[in-house]
């Protein structure tokens, strides 16, 4: 028998209404409280209307974990995220430097990096888009993906300034 | 400190650049709550003794941004803006969309309090504990959608820049004033992301006045600590339930109405409020839908309703024009009563109006008033700059909004919103403009006409309402009914979205004590803390000044306009009654404690240990039943 895929979260970024649920849920379940900034999912919004969200895309290759010189960055094997140990991290950054699309940032309080853990492997922040029938953002087989996953990892400026175009058109121009 | 609140103040003294952080006191928070309320007591604190004396668009007057404890914590992002109002000269709590109230709260403060006047333009940067008032002169002057765009980038800059081992910063909450407010229109507004506006009170003005360009607020700490996390929890996932199944409000907005209000309810102000019923079915949910709408849901924090959509026009001679929906409101006041029925023409006059900061309703009401003047033959081509004033000519009336905004040739009179031009045109003309002003107290009704009585259907809603012509906080019997205006005390204190409040009006109330855990009687409220901040509300409205008093016998009343009986539509003939209106008045009166002269009891104020307001009064009691 096969063995199970890891899971992936599918994004599309035209569906993303800006309602921030993903991030009320997922601060509540790392933090016990809704804290946007600590959300492990960050909707940006650089241009009203063009909110989307910004989270970690597990490369194929983690080249944050290789990145990092203590060994606090770990891929879980089950779900294939990637894990910070706390007591670790030193917050050199060099793992948000190291990130295609910069997605790791500091914790607001403490002195580590926070990257989203797929929940263990049942996305909190996918439960209530889907709940919302945004679909903004699902789950897929991450078979179906791999190598590919790469790709989402993209700055914030780069998504929004492609996005502005995608919505606004010419009109848009005036934005980026 | 009490569930759900921070327990700061940011004190800003904009005349001697002084910040100071102050802490909230608890007692004041318990009976006041936030918001609306909370701002009627500073407000009521620090002008009250003089009231009738201060200026709205003076240094003196305080300009207030208030968050609640539900902010952040009930479904839907809000935040109250408040101070005095420079179209009611009472108090008015103007509620605006967005992140602002989440940032502001996650930055550690319940409210801004600001006052004085700086002498070059300014805005107010907020980061956690760093807040400086900071030099705006490269943002003055600019239009809403570059504002928004300019200082994001400006912020995100800064902050990637000066906090870099943080990663990738996001955006902050802006709260901006467009060219109008900066010219101290009285139908400007305080706005958010480009179309979200504090729209009722002209705070825009008072921000103006100031010198204020902006506030920008990043907060990077968590909500406050809330009394039962478990319960709040349970309550968040049923609230979301509610919402999340009301599918018709989350695809169409409340831009479904610009049909159904006024072709079935016939309550929807055409031309000026000359009728209130027509047919024209491009206003229905479908045709915005197909012909502009670029996005579907847009929404604010944790809004799980996203009622909002993004409109732009994508060609022919209005291609560009981008705002959101429009609302129901925004369709009435800058279409069907400006005799426009197409989307495209529709979301131009919008986004023209967003760009300069003018409140839509308003804005749209001051229009619709000198088109009717244009009509009938009153203001003439020369008067309007030669602007030919036709209905549905959308082109003039762009162009007659940005004559308000910088307040060119008749746009100076227009610029004071409908009841002063009103005066002030009357008087150059020799004629008596009242009955095409459709306003009350100085503040624009809502679109939604009470004539029919299908929509709104007391016909005191806005006559005893201490906000004026504000179609979310009108007066209902029994003075405790959700519908009621001091039911809406606490949605605008608190600072919930009344359309999330809606599906289930007792879970505000069950929210409430999860987060502070402070149990609330909906009924006992009615009677007391809610009653409370009305009775102040009242005052400060009476009190009025220093350019019109208001006489609740004139005053307490419907627009001319509503008596006028419907001259077309399933509802024609009908209008509003006087000996019903009178005797209408007199229960809702004697129901909330106001005397025969529409003035707060002295016995009920002193009930809830008003003695301050109960004096202030003394001036107004003498002025009415001398007159």
């Amino acid at each position: 028998m096969a063995m199970k895929s890891q899971i992936w979260i599918m994004r599309d970024y035209a569906n993303c209404s800006g309602c921030r649920l993903c991030e009320v849920v997922c601060s509540l379940v790392h933090e016990g409280k809704i804290w946007p900034e600590a959300s492990r999912i960050r909707v940006f919004k650089f241009v009203p209307g063009v909110e989307f969200p910004h989270f970690c895309s597990q490369c194929d290759d983690y080249p944050c974990v290789a990145a990092c010189p203590v060994k606090a960055l770990s891929v879980n094997e089950s779900t294939g995220a990637v894990i910070v140990d706390e007591s670790k991290c030193i917050m050199c950054g060099k793992c948000i430097d190291a990130c295609p699309g910069r997605i790791p940032h500091k914790h607001p309080a403490k002195n580590h990096v926070v990257i989203c853990d797929l929940c263990g492997g049942y996305p909190k922040c996918v439960e209530i888009c889907q709940k919302a029938k945004y679909n903004a953002l699902w789950i897929v087989r991450r078979d179906d993906v791999n190598k590919q996953t790469k790709l989402y990892a993209r700055t914030p400026k780069k998504i929004s300034d492609e996005l502005v175009i995608r919505l606004y058109g010419e009109f848009g121009r005036r934005f980026l | 400190m009490i569930g759900g609140y921070c327990g700061k103040i940011l004190e800003v003294n904009l005349s001697k650049s002084k910040i100071h952080v102050a802490d909230a006191n608890e007692d004041v928070l318990r009976h006041y709550v936030g918001g609306r309320g909370l701002a009627t007591k500073i407000l009521w604190d620090r002008l009250g003794s003089r009231w009738s004396k201060v200026d709205p668009l003076s240094p003196e007057n305080l300009l207030i941004v208030a968050t609640g404890p539900l902010t952040g914590f009930y479904p839907g992002g809000r935040i109250c803006i408040s101070g005095k109002s420079p179209q009611s000269n009472g108090i008015i709590g103007s509620t605006v969309g967005g992140e602002a109230g989440i940032d502001l709260k996650c930055a550690g403060y319940d409210a801004i309090v600001i006052e004085g006047a700086s002498k070059d333009p300014v805005y107010l940067w907020i980061k956690d504990d760093e807040v400086e008032i900071r030099d705006a002169s490269k943002y003055w002057g600019l239009d809403g959608k570059d504002t928004v765009v300019k200082l994001t980038k400006d912020a995100v800059d800064y902050l990637n820049s000066k906090y870099r081992r943080f990663g990738e910063w996001k955006d902050p909450s802006i709260l901006y004033i467009g060219p109008a407010g900066e010219r101290l229109c009285r139908v400007a507004v305080v706005m958010e992301k480009w179309t979200h506006a504090a729209g009722y009170g002209g705070y825009g003005a008072v921000m103006g006045s100031k010198k204020l360009k902006a506030i920008v607020i990043k907060g990077s700490g968590p909500l406050p600590e809330i009394h039962n996390p478990i319960k709040f929890h349970n309550l968040l996932y049923m609230a979301y339930d509610e919402c999340i199944r009301r599918d018709g409000m989350r695809r169409w907005g409340t831009g479904s109405g610009g049909y159904s209000v006024g072709a079935m309810q016939s309550s929807e102000p055409v031309k000026n409020w000359q009728e209130e019923w027509h047919d024209e079915r491009s206003f229905g949910v479908d045709e915005f839908e197909r012909r502009v709408w670029i996005k579907r849901y847009w929404g604010d924090y944790g809004c799980p309703t996203t009622c909002l959509k993004i409109a732009l026009v994508k060609c022919g001679p209005y291609a560009g024009s981008l705002t959101d929906n429009p609302d129901y409101e925004l369709q009435a006041y800058l279409g069907t009563n400006l005799g426009i029925f197409t989307p495209e023409e529709n979301v131009y006059v919008a986004s023209i109006i967003d760009d300069l900061g003018i409140c839509g309703i308003n804005g749209g009401n001051v229009l619709g008033f000198a088109a009717e003047l244009y009509q009938r033959g009153i203001l003439t081509k020369e008067d309007l700059g030669g602007l030919d004033l036709s209905w549905g000519n959308a082109k003039a009336f762009g162009e007659l909004a940005k004559m308000i905004a910088y307040r060119i040739g008749i746009g100076d009179i227009l610029a004071e919103g409908t009841y002063r031009a009103a005066l002030k045109l009357g008087k150059m003309k020799g004629v008596d403009l009242l009955p095409y002003a459709v306003q009350v107290k100085g503040v624009a009704v809502g679109a939604h006409g009470i004539r029919s009585r299908m929509d709104y259907p007391t016909p005191i809603a806005y006559a005893c309402s201490v906000q004026g012509g504000d179609h979310t906080s009108v007066a209902r019997l029994p003075i405790d009914s959700n519908g009621g205006e001091i039911v809406r005390i606490m949605c605008d204190s608190a600072v919930v979205c009344i359309f999330n409040f809606f599906p289930n009006p007792s879970l505000m109330w069950e929210f409430y004590e999860a987060v502070t855990g402070i149990k609330i009687n909906p009924h006992d409220w009615c009677y007391s803390d809610g009653l409370r901040i009305l009775y102040i509300q009242r005052a400060a409205l009476l009190l009025g000044g220093p350019d019109f008093y208001w006489d609740p016998k004139v005053h307490d009343d419907n627009p001319l306009r509503f008596y006028e009986p419907l001259p077309t539509g399933p509802y024609k003939g009908q209008a509003a009654d006087r000996s019903e209106v009178e005797n209408l008045k007199k229960q809702y009166y004697e129901a909330v404690g106001w005397d025969e002269y529409g003035i707060p009891r002295s016995d009920k104020l002193r009930e809830l240990g008003l003695e301050d307001v109960d004096l202030a009064l003394e001036e107004v009691r003498k002025r009415l039943k001398h007159s």
